[in-house]
C-alpha cells in the first residue's frame, strides 16, 4: 500500500505484496474499507481486555439494582432527600429507571475510561507489539486504516453503552416492576415511549463518548507505547472532569468534552429540552473534527519504525 | 525491511496526491494545519455567532417612555411558553433563604432568619417556598408556560432533575423529580388568591419583576427609553428606570419590552457601584402561541410521596396561594420580628424591626444563645459603625445593606450605609 511508491527500495517481500496494492489503489473498492473495518472490529472484540472492560461495565447495573433492592426491602424509597446518583429514587417504582441510573453512574468514569483504553491502544498498541508495519503493508492507506480504527472504537462506544443499558433493563425487569414511566417533569408516558426514550438516551450517551474516542486516537498516534497512550487518555479525562468542577473556570468549561455529558437527562423532560443535548453533540463533533484531523496529520506523516 | 516511510498519495485524502511531490517537511506542516484550521474555524464561528447575537439592534419606530409603559400595562398576552435564564449575584456566596427579588426592600434580610428558625423546606418536602428560594443565588434555567390567569407551569431545570410547579384552576402541584415527591395545595378561590397565586408561580419571570418595578415608579424616578435590543429573537424597546435619590444603591433597572405585544422580555437590575447586574432575568426562547392543554395536566406519579398542604400549617408560611411578601411578614411576626416599620419611601425605604430574640448581635450577645443562626452568620461579616443611636454593625451585599444595632434593632434597605446610620439616628 503506502509502500507501493515509497518503498521502491524496500525488500522483495514488500514488493511482492505491493503488487495487488497498486491495483487496489487505482480502483478503491468500498469493500476494502469494509473488510478493513471488519478486521479492526474483530481485533478489538477478540481481546480478553475488551471482555474484561465490558464485564466491569456490566457489573454496574447489577450492583446498583441489587443494592437498591436490598435497601428498599422494607418498603422505603431509595435516595432519601434526593441523594445518590440521578434517578435512583425512581428505580423501585419502575425498573426502566435502572437504565438511566446505571448510565448516569457509569458515564462520568467507567464508560469513558473503557473508551480511553480501547482508543489509546488502537494505534499505539499495534506499534508497541510491532504489528503496525504489517498493517500498513495492506493496500488500504494510512487514512483508511485510521478511519477503520476510529470506526472500530466508535463501535466499541456503542457496544459498551448498550451493554450497560441492556443489562440494566434486564436487571430492572427482574427486580422491579415495569410500567408507565414518569418523566422528570412529572408527566407520565406509556412504557413503549419510555423504552423509546431509553433508546434515545443510550444513543446520546454513546455519542457523548465520540470526543474522548477522537482524543484517545490522537494520543495513540503520538506514542509507540500502548500503555502510555491509555494512561494519557484516561489522565486527560480525569483532568477535564476536575476542571469541570471549578466554578472559577466557567469560561472554558463549555469547551471541555465532559461538560454536557449529563445532558442526556434532558431527553427525559416533557417537552424535551434540546439546548444542551445539541450543545453536547456539537461539542463532540468538534472534538472529533479537531483531534481526528490531528491524528490524521500525525499518522500520515510520521515514520513508522515499529 | 526498510523503515515504513509516510504515505504519499495512497491514502485517497483530498489534496494528498498533489502534496506527494513536495518536501516532506512542508507536507507535514500542511497536514498539521488542518486540525489547527478546524479549531480556528470553530473558534471564529463561535465568536462571530456571539457578536451577531449581541449586536444588530433592531430598527424600530421611536416611542416615548410613557407610551411604552402604557403599552406594557395594556398588554393582554396571556399565553406564552419559553425558557428563562435567571442570574442573581448579590455578592454573597449563597443566601440561606430567598428574597423575592423585585420586591420592595422591606424585610429582605429578616426572611433568612425567619425561614431558618422554622426549619422549612427539609429534604423531603417539595413545597414551593423551600424551592423557589434557591433561585436567589446563582444561575438557573426556568421553563415557563402560561395560558390565562389560572393555568401556569414553571419548571426549574436542574442537573439530571427538574422541579415543576403546575397550577391548573385551583389545584397547585409541585413535583420534585430528585426526591420523587409531590406537594399538593389548593389555591384559595377568593379574589386575593387568584391575584396572588400566579404571582408566586412566576416570581422570577421578567414580567413579574417588571410589574413590581413599575409599581415603584413615582416622581423620584426617571424613566426613559434607551434604544432597542433583540431578546430571544424578538425586537424589543429598552426601558431604563433610574432612581433620582442619591441614597439608594440601585443604579438602574433596564427592561426590554417586546415591540409587538408589550411583554417584558428581559429584566436587569444594576447596582450603583457598577459591575455585573445583581439580577438578570431574560427569556432565551419565547413563543406566544397557546401551550398544549396537557402542559398543565398533572396526576401524581405512581410511587411518589405526596404531601398535602394543610391550612392548619398556615402559620408556617407554607400556603402556596399567598404571595411571598405576606409570608415573609407573617414569618417575621412569629419568630419575634415584630413591629416592622418602614422609614422613607420608594427606592430609599428602609425597614426597621427588632432582631429575633430581642437581643442584638453586638459584642455582648456573641457568645449568648440568643444570637441565633443569622446572628452567627452576620457577625463575621459586619463592619462596626457608631452614631447617636449607639453602635452597631453594618452588613453589606452588592445591593442590600443592613445595620444591626447593639440594642437589637435592624435596619435594612437598598440604600447606602450612611443612609442607614442616618435612619437609625433619628
Amino acid at each position: 500500500m503506502s509502500q507501493a511508491e515509497a518503498g521502491a527500495g524496500s525488500g522483495a517481500g514488500a514488493m511482492a505484496r505491493a503488487v495487488p496494492a497498486a491495483t487496489a489503489r487505482r480502483t478503491p473498492s468500498p469493500l476494502w474499507a469494509l473488510s478493513l473495518f471488519r478486521s479492526e472490529v474483530a481485533t478489538v472484540f477478540r481481546r480478553w481486555r475488551t471482555f474484561a472492560l465490558l464485564g466491569v461495565l456490566a457489573a454496574v447495573p447489577v450492583l446498583v439494582g441489587v443494592a437498591v433492592k436490598m435497601e428498599t426491602q422494607d418498603g422505603g424509597a431509595a435516595g432519601h432527600g434526593g441523594g445518590g446518583p440521578a434517578f435512583i429514587s425512581q428505580v423501585t417504582n419502575n425498573g426502566l429507571f435502572l437504565v438511566f441510573t446505571s448510565l448516569a453512574a457509569t458515564l462520568p468514569f467507567f464508560l469513558p475510561m473503557a473508551i480511553g483504553v480501547i482508543a489509546g491502544d488502537s494505534v499505539a498498541g499495534e506499534a508497541s507489539s510491532g504489528t503496525l508495519r504489517y498493517l500498513l503493508v495492506a493496500p488500504a492507506g494510512r487514512t483508511r486504516l485510521l478511519l477503520a480504527k476510529f470506526a472500530a472504537t466508535l463501535t466499541f462506544c456503542c457496544a459498551a453503552t448498550l451493554t450497560v443499558a441492556a443489562l440494566a433493563l434486564a436487571v430492572g425487569a427482574v427486580l422491579f416492576p415495569l410500567g408507565d414511566v414518569t418523566l422528570i417533569s412529572g408527566v407520565t408516558v406509556s412504557f413503549g415511549e419510555g423504552l423509546l426514550r431509553a433508546l434515545a438516551v443510550a444513543g446520546a450517551v454513546a455519542l457523548s463518548l465520540v470526543g474522548i474516542a477522537a482524543l484517545g486516537l490522537f494520543v495513540s498516534t503520538l506514542t509507540g507505547s500502548g500503555i502510555a497512550a491509555m494512561a494519557t487518555t484516561v489522565g486527560l479525562l480525569i483532568t477535564a472532569q476536575i476542571l469541570d468542577q471549578f466554578p472559577q473556570l466557567h469560561a472554558i468549561q463549555p469547551y471541555l468534552f465532559p461538560h454536557y455529558w449529563l445532558s442526556f437527562a434532558d431527553l427525559l423532560r416533557a417537552p424535551v429540552y434540546w439546548d444542551q443535548v445539541l450543545d453536547n453533540l456539537g461539542l463532540q463533533a468538534l472534538y472529533a473534527a479537531v483531534f481526528g484531523s490531528a491524528a490524521w496529520a500525525r499518522f500520515t506523516t510520521k515514520d513508522i519504525t515499529a | 525491511m526498510a523503515r515504513n516511510e509516510p504515505t504519499h498519495g495512497t491514502d485517497g485524502a483530498a489534496g494528498a496526491g498533489e502534496s506527494a511531490g513536495r518536501a516532506p517537511g512542508r507536507r507535514k506542516a500542511v497536514r498539521y494545519a488542518v486540525p489547527v484550521a478546524v479549531a480556528g474555524i470553530a473558534a471564529a464561528s463561535i465568536g462571530i455567532g456571539t457578536a451577531l447575537a449581541s449586536s444588530g439592534d433592531p430598527d424600530l419606530p421611536k416611542i416615548s417612555a410613557q407610551d411604552l409603559i402604557a403599552k406594557m400595562a395594556k398588554s393582554d398576552t396571556q399565553q406564552l411558553s419559553g425558557t428563562v435564564k435567571v442570574t442573581t449575584d448579590l455578592g454573597l456566596p449563597s443566601l440561606p433563604a430567598g428574597l423575592s427579588l423585585g420586591d420592595a426592600p422591606g424585610g429582605k434580610a429578616g426572611h433568612g432568619s425567619a425561614g431558618k428558625g422554622k426549619g422549612e423546606g427539609d429534604g423531603a418536602d417539595a413545597s414551593p417556598q423551600a424551592k423557589l428560594t434557591e433561585l436567589a443565588s446563582g444561575t438557573h434555567t426556568l421553563r415557563v408556560a402560561a395560558d390565562g390567569p389560572d393555568k401556569q407551569r414553571l419548571s426549574i431545570v436542574e442537573r439530571a432533575a427538574e422541579y415543576s410547579l403546575i397550577r391548573n384552576g385551583d389545584q397547585v402541584w409541585a413535583y420534585d423529580s430528585k426526591s420523587n415527591t409531590v406537594h399538593h395545595s389548593t389555591a384559595p378561590k377568593d379574589a386575593k388568591g387568584h391575584k396572588e397565586a400566579p404571582e408566586e408561580l412566576r416570581g422570577a419571570s421578567p414580567q413579574d419583576l417588571a410589574k413590581k418595578t413599575l409599581a415603584a415608579v413615582d416622581d423620584s424616578t426617571s424613566v426613559t427609553v434607551d434604544g432597542t435590543a433583540k431578546v430571544a429573537g424578538r425586537d424589543a424597546y429598552q426601558l431604563v428606570i433610574k432612581p433620582k435619590q442619591g441614597e439608594t444603591t440601585v443604579g438602574a433597572v433596564r427592561i426590554a419590552v417586546d415591540a409587538k405585544n408589550g411583554v417584558p422580555l428581559k429584566f436587569t437590575l444594576a447596582p450603583k457601584g457598577g459591575g455585573k447586574a445583581v439580577v438578570e432575568a431574560a427569556f432565551t426562547k419565547v413563543d406566544f402561541a397557546k401551550p398544549a392543554a396537557d402542559t398543565f395536566a398533572f396526576t401524581p406519579p405512581k410511587g411518589a410521596k405526596v404531601t398535602e398542604d394543610k391550612d392548619a400549617k398556615g402559620g408556617e408560611g407554607g400556603k402556596s396561594g399567598k404571595g411571598g411578601h405576606d409570608d415573609r411578614k407573617k414569618g417575621m411576626d412569629e419568630s419575634g420580628l415584630s413591629g416592622m416599620n418602614v422609614i422613607g419611601k420608594s427606592w430609599t425605604s428602609i425597614a426597621e424591626f427588632k432582631a429575633p430574640g430581642g437581643v442584638g448581635m453586638g459584642a455582648g450577645a456573641k457568645g449568648g444563645k440568643d444570637a441565633g443562626p443569622a446572628g452567627a452568620l452576620l457577625d463575621g461579616l459586619g463592619s462596626k459603625v457608631s452614631g447617636s443611636f449607639g453602635s452597631g454593625h453594618v452588613f453589606s451585599t452588592r445591593l442590600v445593606n443592613a445595620l444591626v444595632t447593639d440594642d437589637g434593632k435592624v435596619y435594612v434597605g437598598a440604600v447606602t450605609k450612611d443612609a442607614l446610620v442616618k435612619a437609625a439616628s433619628k
